[in-house]
């Protein structure tokens, strides 16, 4: 049969037609998800970012989404934001806040656990193992548990030690804090810079002995280039805690020295009505941390991966 | 205290604890005996071990301690169980629990289910990079930022003003009445939960993501080549695979649902019934002065949080493990 013929490719052609545009179509939903998805997870930013470039009588009058018909900016907020403008707010003293109390709550804890992680690691000793879980286990413990009793050791310590906090305070009271996230830091520093350096191969280290160097030079010669992925993961991390922290903050700083986070939720709480002043002040909150975020991205994605999450 | 001030402090304390650390690996680095190597353990070990013993240990014991005595922040007297009956009959703190639970119960569903969708719609897909960074990115701002970034989009003014919030103006829009979003008890609850959902997806994403690219290839061609696709490949081939990713993935999230205080602080203030264990703790202890009540809400807290944890690492283990 002549007709026969031309049926039988044209219906095979369409199965795997339909096979294929039935995949095409989930493609096509799938990727309108994802679309969907990805703009309700940035419009929110977006309208507090663009609203920060406002002028103050607009955002207090209208929504953001008109600056696409009515367009008009502004650098005002910023100023505002940072000197203070007419009143008494300015962000820039928390700016150096922010600054002076991370920078060490970064590094004192990452020293430490570095090397209390070599001793875990490399080094032998009685009891080694039943300290080191509970090191470990002592990461279940939530701030919440330490605060009170924490705050009382700083404002009256015992054997007529230097009071950390309080009007004579060194530094304007920022001991507490640099303590206070070093000690919150460390039992997840600790373990996850011993499992990096479990796994560096032991014959490295026996090797390096038998030519007679001591514990001291293995850790600083070997172990620190060979840990410096690690620590830097861990590094992002506990730059982020400590920089988006408000809790610690708000039970230890004086208010000489409250970072962002605290400035920002007492404007919240004094000038809840002043967007245009929250939204430049929540962007200047936020450009430190996407900026290191963003250079180290990789190095924040292993520590992610390595289960470096404070709980 | 100026600038240069604060400036000059900090540099003295790194110049401090740096030289410390310099003069303890310089003394301990020529011993080599056995003896010596305890020494040394010690010296490596005895900062950390001394802060942790002082700043976790023994706070953790005072407070539960404290949890078992009345408000009073001098010699408060000794008050057995009374604080925890507070905590589960009072209808304020019953209150608080209540919301606890909607947190703890929905933030891990919600986040993990979202980020693994967006994982798996994303994945292998053009602009994979970028649309992973935008899920991304809460994850690197602070709970207080992104809280004004929610709290912009609730904002709420009545039917016949102009709207400044995003998703009342969506109701104007749909010719339905605003509402107050985060006034309204208890839906106000839920409206903050979506603000942690929104930080915690990209986090679950990204570890979900990683997890489905471990997936062997192989094993999702011989699906496919059995005809398995799309809602079927997913749900009996990518789902088992990632199985442990996830439960690591929903208890982290929990833990960190369970210590959430910076939201409720700066969305609601703990007002109009949105307080949550976390922030109770804070609101007792700080502001209301009951020491008592706040460390039992602390100590319930650890309660909770420790089988979670607990699990948690066995799972971490477990995955390490393969």
């Amino acid at each position: 049969m002549s007709a026969a013929d031309p049926t039988t490719p044209t219906t095979a052609a369409p199965v795997s037609a339909a096979a294929a545009a039935r995949e095409g179509l989930t493609g096509r939903i799938a990727s309108a998800i994802a679309v969907v998805i990805a703009i309700l997870w940035t419009i929110p930013t977006a309208g507090l970012f663009i609203s920060s470039f406002r002028p103050e009588a607009d955002v207090k009058s209208n929504g953001w989404w008109n600056v696409f018909t009515d367009p008009s900016f502004t650098l005002k907020n910023y100023q505002d934001a940072f000197s203070g403008g007419s009143s008494n707010t300015g962000l820039s003293t928390n700016v150096i806040n922010s600054i002076v109390i991370t920078i060490p709550a970064v590094l004192i804890p990452i020293s430490l656990a570095t090397l209390a992680a070599y001793a875990f690691a490399w080094m032998k000793f009685k009891g080694r193992d039943v300290l080191f879980v509970a090191v470990f286990a002592l990461q279940i413990v939530p701030i919440q548990v330490t605060l009170v009793p924490l705050l009382s050791l700083y404002v009256d310590p015992p054997f007529n030690l230097m009071p950390l906090a309080g009007r004579d305070a060194p530094a304007g009271g920022l001991y507490e804090l640099w303590l206070s996230h070093t000690i919150f830091a460390l039992p997840v520093a600790i373990f996850l810079l011993h499992n990096f350096m479990r796994e560096i191969p032991g014959e490295l280290i026996e090797s390096a002995r038998v030519d007679g160097a001591g514990h001291v030079q293995i850790f600083s010669r070997i172990m620190l280039p060979l840990m410096m992925p690690a620590i830097a993961a861990f590094g992002i991390f506990q730059f982020l805690w400590v920089w988006n922290d408000l809790l610690v903050a708000l039970v230890f700083s004086s208010p000489e020295v409250q970072p962002l986070t605290v400035k920002l939720v007492n404007l919240v709480g004094e000038r809840g009505q002043d967007w245009q002043l929250l939204a430049s002040g929540a962007f200047i909150s936020l450009v430190i941390p996407l900026v290191v975020f963003l250079s180290l991205q990789r190095y924040f994605v292993r520590g992610l991966l390595a289960g470096s999450v404070k709980g | 205290m100026s600038t240069s001030d604060k400036l000059i402090q900090m540099v003295i304390a790194v110049v401090i604890f740096y030289a410390v650390i310099a003069v303890i690996l310089l003394v301990t680095q020529r011993l080599r005996s056995r003896s010596g190597e305890r020494i040394q353990a010690a010296a490596f070990l005895g900062p950390s071990l001394l802060l942790i013993g002082v700043g976790l240990l023994y706070p953790a014991i005072v407070t539960v301690w404290q949890s078992f005595h009345g408000a009073q922040t001098f010699d408060p007297p000794w008050v057995g169980l009374d604080n925890y009956k507070d905590l589960f009959t009072d209808k304020q703190q019953l209150t608080v629990l209540r919301n606890t639970l909607l947190w703890v119960v929905l933030t891990p569903i919600l986040s993990t289910g979202i980020g693994l969708v967006y994982a798996v719609l994303v994945d292998r897909a053009r602009f994979e990079k970028f649309a992973k960074a935008l899920m991304f990115l809460p994850i690197a701002i602070s709970m207080v930022a992104a809280s004004i970034i929610w709290k912009f989009v609730y904002a709420y003014r009545s039917n016949e003003q102009d709207q400044i919030g995003l998703l009342n103006q969506v109701l104007v829009w749909l010719h339905l009445d605003t509402f107050n979003f985060l006034l309204e008890d208890p839906w106000n609850t839920f409206f903050l939960i979506v603000i942690l959902v929104w930080i915690q997806s990209g986090f679950a994403m990204t570890l979900l993501s990683a997890s489905i690219k471990g997936i062997p290839d192989d094993i999702v061609e011989a699906a496919r080549l059995d005809g398995v696709g799309g809602w079927k490949l997913f749900r009996h081939i990518t789902v088992p695979s990632i199985r442990p990713s996830l439960i690591v993935v929903l208890t982290t999230i929990t833990i960190a649902t369970l210590k959430v205080f910076d939201i409720v602080q700066t969305a609601t203030g703990g007002n109009f019934n949105t307080s949550v264990l976390a922030y109770e703790f804070y609101r007792q202890n700080f502001v209301s002065g009951n020491q008592g009540l706040a460390t039992t809400i602390a100590v319930v807290i650890f309660l909770l949080v420790t089988p979670v944890v607990i699990y948690n690492i066995r799972q971490m283990r477990k995955l390490e493990g393969r």
